[in-house]
């Protein structure tokens, strides 16, 4: 098996989430989709790494993974306090900047 | 021959190639699932799915460190999190799949097509022809070389998303902590002022008490068989999670009558004083 | 001794700025003042004479070199002297009767309240002037050009009180603008062929550039010299500048600023010898001038209007040699000297003649005035003898020296231009006469005649001191007044003969000018003897019309030619024929272009920019995952363009 296919599977995993960010209004699970979006990512960090036979894409992965923890405890904060004021979690309705 | 040799230098072993395309479909799915599945709890497990099935993946590629971090910082800290709030913003609330935006799912899906198709374009047309492994690199462990890295070349980096992590942590208290702009009032003071409306002087009553559900949902019935919205607990009621059972047991009542007026061919009973019930029940 | 070339421009300078800035507490002395800093320059003028006498033909150009002004790259502008024979000629011309007149103003601004004023403009005058004389380069040169302007606006505006005068200042300005712009565009010119502007450089180098270019720079310059010399077809200015004072009228416009057009033109003598064409063009409008200005001459009443169309006329004949090369420029500069004295001298007395008069200026209402101011009329007289070439005086030997000088052009051309000179001869003497007769013989029409009636406002406020409506009482003006006129006849009659006596004045000016000797296809004696037959025909009709019939006070109607005349041959109508409703129509059609086409162009491109932003206004939903597909769309469009320009 050539490993360049867990490159196309990161790339699979990254539309499928981004995907998911478009068409879903629940914040949570948006929220999800773009963990699975920086996992895909992760993914092909590692795999470049094993290529490059270096360690610095798993590195990379690594920072990212960190960042990705600030990010969801950040962003879960906002959904929980979006969700306290409008007794909502859908995104939708989170659009009062339109004209 | 040097097709061959190619060919060798990029091939892996068929071990490996059983367990990607197995696992692979698994991760596919998990993803899919994630997308579409309409309740946030079934979205986040199949997530957790999908990252331990990565995290395999990563041990797989020789990033033992980080394979087992994926399971235990994502998969255990992160999904639990999610998880949380999931369970705070409403485990049972299904999400309906129905767009409400025109033209947003085309345009999502297509996008996603595009996408799809320029990366795996671009992916097949990248000249990857170097596949070394990390066998020499990982020789004194994986762990060890990535702290080697992390602690010389990438230690700013490293303190600076340490900085970042404090900061997070902090955003998240600044944004859930709630000020109290008054003292809490006391047990008696609630009292005096139950007293004082004359309003619900009595603890409100016990939820339904029924024993084949999760009682604390099911709101008890008043004396003449109506259930009381009081009886459940807030929360529950805003989220418009109470079941409604009270017609459950007059069903039942009439689906034993119906059978033993078969069985004992009996008429069945007055059809107003069915009808009384049924109400009773709304 | 070249670090007194500053000064001579540095006192009149500085009599400008003490007298403008000083206030009211120098009014008692302001003329003098004035007066002592002209002569002072006057003074340096004659060492710097004697000094260059003093030295070889070939030594005498003396440079001083004060600052850089501008240093931008290779575009150094100097602030630098050049005095050679052509500048101390003009030097001493302009301090000399710069001074005189200076003295004459002061008996003849005497009772005008804004007397420092008048000095200190007079002052600015000349040091503009001697800059534009002085400078080693064509920028500098163009600093002195507009300061004459910026003196003559002024000036003429003196008493801007007066409508007719502000508009007649605004008028001169205006039309020298034209001009002015010939000038810098030469200079613009000169820079990007040569690389510089200084004299010297530039009129070294004209071998190098090709002869269109020069014909270029040629023509600009006459352009410019055209607007300061009033010539054809930017004369319309200097019949209304006489609205200044008289004095003004003699320095600025008759003497020295007018003159300076001829200065530029053979200053650039080496840029017209390159080019047969530029010359040419020179030459057809001096001779047109030089009719122009003596037709109008014939017809004007205003006595000051009568002598600027004679000025025009002259200036005519000096750019006319200065056209023909260098068998002319240095007649051009030789007459240009001799008129400076005659006809300075012709409208100071006018000036007197007017003072005597209540400023009257209509000649009809003048006569038998050489019993009343018998220094004027000598003086006026022979500032006459000499205008129409009167044998043994100065415009004898420097108008036939280029009458000579037109007919030695040669073949057809020669022969055109000669006959144009000569038959401004005899109108010069026509009117010039006419202008005698009517002023100082006849019977005195001014009896009993009210000067300055109402409709024609008073011409200067010194009337109200003499009042206005009262008969004049003829006389003689003070001696402050009449010692220049003494001085500037005595030049008027022996300059000429000064200069021509053993051609001292060719050999003076050849080592900048050139100097070739023309030979005309008839004798130079048959040519002066013709000038002489002309000379006596011009006087003799206008004493048939002026001397033995008495001048009817009201003008007749006269000849289309002579209403034509009156209104300085149309020049105006012309001028606003063509140029103002030329300029209203163009304006007007720009507006619709403007209104139409332009707005047209500028609210459409808004109404569709505004439309399309309605339209785009609909993808501002305020859905934050409307906004993430387009970030998709966009990452997408990004990667696909990657893609491409790696050639995928």
């Amino acid at each position: 098996m050539n490993p360049v296919n867990y490159l196309y599977l990161a790339a699979l995993l990254f539309t499928i989430g981004a995907t998911g960010v478009l068409i879903r209004r629940n914040a949570i699970v948006v929220f999800m989709c773009v963990e699975l979006m920086l996992n895909a990512c992760n993914l092909a960090f590692v795999a470049f790494s094993r290529m490059h036979g270096n360690l610095d894409g798993q590195i990379i992965a690594f920072f990212t993974m960190v960042v990705a923890a600030a990010e969801v405890v950040v962003g879960l904060a906002i959904i929980v306090s979006l969700f306290r004021t409008r007794h909502s979690a859908s995104v939708d309705d989170a659009s009062l900047m339109k004209l | 021959m040097t097709q061959q040799l190619e060919l060798a230098a990029y091939s892996t072993s068929t071990g490996e190639a059983f367990q990607f395309w197995v696992l692979g479909t698994v991760a596919v799915i998990g993803a899919l699932c994630t997308v579409f599945m309409k309740k946030a709890v079934h979205s986040a497990l199949c997530l957790a799915g999908t990252m331990i099935v990565l995290a395999v993946f990563y041990l797989t590629n020789g990033a033992y460190f980080l394979g087992i971090v994926q399971i235990v910082v994502y998969t255990g800290a992160i999904m639990m999190l999610f998880l949380f709030v999931v369970m705070l913003v409403g485990v049972t609330a299904a999400d309906s799949l129905k767009e409400t935006i025109k033209g947003q799912r085309w345009l999502a899906l297509l996008c996603g097509l595009g996408f799809g198709i320029l990366l795996v374009g671009g992916i097949g047309n990248a000249s990857l022809k170097e596949f070394n492994g990390l066998g020499q690199a990982n020789a004194n462990g994986n762990v060890e070389g990535l702290a080697a890295l992390i602690f010389t070349k990438y230690v700013y980096a490293f303190e600076l998303t340490g900085a970042l992590l404090i900061t997070a942590a902090v955003g998240a208290m600044v944004l859930t902590h709630k000020e109290r702009t008054e003292r809490a009032r006391t047990q008696r003071e609630l009292a005096e002022q139950r007293v004082r409306e004359g309003k619900q002087v009595p603890p409100l009553p016990a939820p339904g008490v029924y024993a084949r559900h999760n009682a604390v949902d099911i709101a008890g019935l008043l004396p003449d068989g109506t259930p009381s919205d009081l009886t459940v607990s807030k929360t529950l009621r805003e989220r418009g999670q109470i079941r409604d059972v009270s017609a459950e047991a007059i069903n039942d009542l009439k689906a034993l009558e119906q059978r033993s007026a078969e069985r004992l061919e009996r008429t069945p009973i007055e059809p107003a004083n069915l009808k009384r019930a049924e109400e009773a029940s709304k | 001794m070249e670090n007194l070339i500053a000064l001579l421009v540095a006192a009149p300078l500085l009599g400008a700025a003490v007298l403008l800035c000083g206030g009211r507490r120098l009014d008692a002395v302001g003329h003098w003042i004035g007066t002592v800093l002209a002569a002072v320059s006057f003074v340096i003028g004659i060492v710097l004479f004697a000094d260059m006498l003093g030295k070889g033909p070939e030594e005498r150009t003396l440079t001083q070199h004060l600052f850089t002004w501008i240093p931008v790259g290779d575009f150094q502008a100097e602030i630098g002297f050049q005095l050679d024979q052509l500048s101390m000629t003009f030097v001493l011309l302009i301090s000399g009767v710069g001074s005189l007149i200076h003295l004459y103003s002061v008996g003849y601004m005497e009772h005008d309240e804004r007397r420092r004023r008048f000095f200190g403009y007079l002052n600015l005058f000349l040091a503009a002037m001697l800059l534009l004389v002085l400078a080693d380069n064509y920028l500098l040169l163009y600093v002195g050009w507009e300061g004459v302007g910026l003196a003559s606006y002024l000036l003429i505006g003196f008493w801007q009180h007066k409508p007719s005068a502000a508009t007649a200042a605004k008028k001169a300005f205006l039309v020298n603008r034209v001009g002015d712009m010939g000038l810098s565009i030469a200079i613009m010119l000169m820079f990007t062929t040569f690389g510089t502007f200084a004299f010297g450089p530039v009129l070294a180098s004209t071998g190098d550039a090709s002869e269109g270019m020069l014909t270029a720079i040629g023509l600009m310059l006459l352009l410019a010299a055209c607007g300061k010399s009033a010539q054809v077809p930017l004369q319309s200015w200097l019949g209304d500048a006489m609205e200044g004072p008289t004095p003004v009228s003699a320095l600025i416009h008759a003497a020295t600023m007018v003159t300076a057009g001829v200065y530029l033109i053979v200053r650039s003598a080496d840029i017209f010898n390159a080019s047969p064409d530029a010359q040419l063009v020179t030459t057809v409008v001096g001779a047109v001038t030089l009719l122009f200005g003596a037709i109008v001459g014939c017809a004007k009443d205003d006595i000051k209007k009568a002598l600027a169309g004679s000025t025009m006329s002259q200036i005519g004949y000096m750019v006319l040699a200065a056209g023909l090369g260098p068998i002319g420029y240095v007649f051009a500069i030789m007459h240009l000297v001799t008129h400076g004295f005659f006809k300075a001298g012709l409208f100071l007395g006018a000036g007197s003649v007017m003072h005597g008069m209540n400023d009257e200026v209509d000649m009809r209402k003048y006569g038998g005035l050489r019993k009343y101011m018998p220094i004027t009329f000598v003086t006026f007289g022979l500032g006459y003898l000499a205008i129409i070439g009167f044998p043994g005086l100065s415009g004898f030997f420097s108008k036939d020296k280029i009458i000579e000088a037109a007919f030695a052009k040669g073949g057809t051309e020669g022969w055109i231009l000669g006959s144009v000179a000569l038959l401004g001869a005899a109108i010069t003497a026509y009117y010039m006469t006419r202008v005698m007769l009517m002023t100082f013989f006849g019977e005195e029409r001014w009896r009993n005649q009210p000067t300055a009636s109402p409709d024609e406002p008073s011409a200067e406020p010194a009337a109200e001191h003499h009042g206005a409506h009262a008969e004049p009482h003829p006389h003689e003006s003070p001696k402050v007044m009449t010692i220049p006129m003494i001085v500037l006849a005595v030049g008027s009659v022996f300059a000429g003969g000064f200069f021509s006596i053993g051609n001292r004045f060719e050999h003076w000016l050849e080592p900048v000018t050139g100097y070739k000797h023309g030979n005309p296809p008839v004798s130079a004696l048959t040519v002066t003897l013709s000038t002489m037959v002309v000379l006596v025909i011009g006087a003799g009709i206008a004493y048939a019309q002026y001397g033995r019939r008495p001048v009817p006070v009201v003008a007749p109607r006269g000849s289309l030619l002579t209403r034509a005349a009156r209104r300085d041959l149309l020049q105006d109508d012309f001028n606003h024929v063509v140029l103002v409703r030329g300029g209203e129509h163009l304006t007007r059609s720009l507006v619709y272009v403007d209104h139409t086409l332009v707005d047209g162009v500028v609210n459409g491109t808004a109404a569709s920019v505004g439309g399309l932003s309605g339209r785009l206004r609909r993808l501002q939903n305020g859905y934050a995952r409307s906004y993430a597909v387009s970030m998709f769309g966009g990452a997408a469009i990004l990667i696909a363009a990657t893609l491409l320009m790696r050639g995928v």
